[in-house]
């Protein structure tokens, strides 16, 4: 195995996140605390509490998540599309590394350093509403696996696409609409029967209600049906990946 | 300098049997390629553009899928032992391919680790060195100029110190200067015993650096000879002819396919190829003779891979 060549991509990519620290790291954060701020602080006063949990409280699981949705997909995106664009993929096609140690140093960088974020998000968060944490250790769990198979997710769409444009359209057209309505902001309880059951085809609502019940110990679906559909998505990712790299989908001719 | 056609894949370091490419879309840009590539040759692959020169490159190297067809280096499969294959290749594309905002000494090291290998600064150091590029190494890559960008690419290539080396039309677009750094670069490596695969549409280059030529077109190797014993065979010679008093015309007597007058009237070239039964040498003697011009002095002229390639590639058609 060359997993020193591995190790190399995840320094290098680590290395780029490093030069763009501004984009990378302030600009989530910032605007991740905004969410806080504005729905936490200032509205969540005046709201509800749901499934007696303060809203300002009831909101930080899911804003982390779709953080940490967002940038793991753009991130890993970017990380493979960049060379693909440029031209210097050459040379991850032609040095003697496989495909599983090319997707181990590019989906590694990228969820190391969503877990960074979701580190400084939650500390944030924390300035600004009153959280607490039941489960560390599930909450840890949820936030690798997120990382890791929502890097791998970006990861396809990196190598997919052809041009910016594709580049960002996914994050922007499916995985945003599908975290904001996956329950971040309220509990998939107040929802209309019909609509219950058409939200439970999204599969960010696992994740989200996962990663709340590590905070609070509430869910809105079962915690093992969530830990499950993280696990079939990754699978699912997986499966993609190495079926893109045996055919040389849209990296060899 | 000459090196022997290996006669089998055991002697080669590189083993290509029917090689076909044919693209998504239909074209077929290699047809069923044989080659054997000896150990310590500098080969140039020539052909016009579109020939499938980077086709083939992209082939062995891991860029490009073959439609059928087997490639070995040093006797492994590139697809069943890439690891193996690949740790001893090293590629410097056609295209110009870098990240503009790494600096030169981390894309180098860069090169090395995606090899697996480890750091090496002393090597690392003598390569930068070599391709004058040790005094750049701390500057970014959209900091440099065209040329010094194209060598850094040679020095990525060089990197993990790989045994057989391509380059893929390495000279296109560069300085007289650059041109010359890179052959010294080429010669040293081959005294080093490394095998230099390099492809070409200039035929003068070929015809300086290679041991052996191979003539590829339209997807086809065409011809695989020794430069020498391609340039023999296959040259066109040109007679010279000093005359001892100007000529104002060509005299019908002597007019025949290849003789022209030089404009002061002073010579008479004529244009043969080496390689046919009847050069008509001995027919233009007499007929000089017999017309009275006499012959102050005589030079021939071997003419330039160029000429042969333009013959080969326009005759076939
Ligand atoms: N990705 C591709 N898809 C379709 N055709 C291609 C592709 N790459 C090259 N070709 C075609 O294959 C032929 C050989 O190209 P190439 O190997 O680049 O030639 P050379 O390097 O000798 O100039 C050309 O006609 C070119 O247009
Ligand atoms: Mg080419």
């Amino acid at each position: 195995m060359n997993w020193r060549g591995a190790l190399t991509i995840y320094k290098a990519e680590m290395a780029r996140t490093g030069r763009t620290l501004m984009q990378s790291v302030l600009a989530p954060v910032i605007s991740t605390s905004l969410y806080f701020v504005v729905f936490g602080a200032a509205i969540g006063s005046r709201m509800e509490s749901i499934d007696g949990i303060g809203y300002g409280a009831f909101i930080v699981p899911g804003l982390v998540m779709m953080m940490i949705l967002m940038q793991s997909v753009s991130n890993a995106a970017i990380g493979i599309y960049f060379p693909k664009f440029n031209g210097t993929v050459y040379e991850l096609l032609s040095a003697p590394i496989s495909a599983l140690e090319i997707v181990t140093g590019f989906v590694g960088a990228a969820a190391t350093k969503s877990l960074i974020l979701g580190a400084l998000v939650m500390t944030t968060a924390a300035f600004f509403v009153p959280m607490e944490i039941q489960h560390p250790l599930a909450m840890l769990a949820f936030l690798i696996m997120t990382s890791v198979t929502f890097s791998l997710f970006g990861f396809i769409i990196g190598i997919w696409a052809d041009n910016f444009e594709q580049l960002n359209i996914v994050p922007m057209l499916i995985v945003t609409p599908l975290t904001f309505l996956g329950g971040s902001f309220y509990s998939i309880s107040v929802l209309p029967p019909f609509w219950q059951t058409v939200t439970l085809f999204n599969p960010v609502v696992y994740l989200i209600s996962g990663f709340r019940w590590s905070f609070y110990g509430v869910s809105d679906v079962d915690i093992g049906i969530s830990l499950a559909a993280i696990a079939g998505f990754f699978a699912l990712c997986l499966f993609i990946v190495w079926r893109m790299f045996k055919t040389g989908y849209r990296l060899k001719t | 300098m000459t090196h022997e056609t290996p006669s089998g894949s055991a002697a080669a370091v590189l083993s290509i049997k029917g090689v076909s490419k044919t693209y998504a879309g239909g074209f077929t840009a290699l047809k069923s390629v044989d080659l054997d590539i000896a150990k310590g040759e500098i080969f140039a692959l020539l052909g016009p553009n579109g020939a499938g020169k980077t086709t083939l490159i992209g082939i062995i190297c891991g860029l490009v899928n073959a439609s059928s067809g087997s490639v070995e280096v040093f006797g492994h499969d590139i697809k069943g032992d890439f690891r193996l294959t690949r740790a001893r290749i090293g590629l410097v594309p056609q295209e110009m391919s870098i990240d503009m905002f790494t600096k030169v000494k981390d894309a180098v090291a860069y090169s090395r680790g995606l090899f697996g290998k480890p750091a090496d600064p002393a090597y690392v150091e003598q390569v930068l060195r070599d391709l004058s590029l040790w005094d750049k190494r701390n500057e970014q890559m959209r900091a440099l100029s065209g040329g010094m960008k194209r060598r850094v690419m040679i020095a990525k290539a060089l990197s993990h110190d790989p045994d057989i080396l391509f380059l893929d039309e390495p000279t296109a677009g560069v300085d007289v200067e650059l041109r010359q750094g890179m052959w010294q670069v080429v010669e040293k490596l081959r005294q080093r015993g490394k095998t230099i695969i390099l492809t070409t549409h200039y035929i003068q280059e070929a015809e300086e650096m290679a041991d052996r030529v191979g003539v590829i077109r339209q997807g086809e190797i065409v011809l695989v000879e020794e430069t020498a014993t391609l340039m023999a065979k296959m040259g066109r010679k040109k007679l010279t002819l000093q005359l001892a008093e100007p000529l104002q015309a060509l005299p019908e007597a002597l007019a025949v396919d290849g003789l022209s007058l030089a404009e002061d009237g002073y010579a008479l070239h004529f244009d043969y190829d080496t390689q046919s039964d009847r050069t008509g040498i001995t027919t233009l003697l007499s007929n000089l003779n017999a017309a009275g011009v006499s012959v102050r002095d005589l030079e021939t002229q071997q003419s330039s891979l160029e000429e042969i390639f333009v013959d080969l590639v326009g005759g076939a058609s």
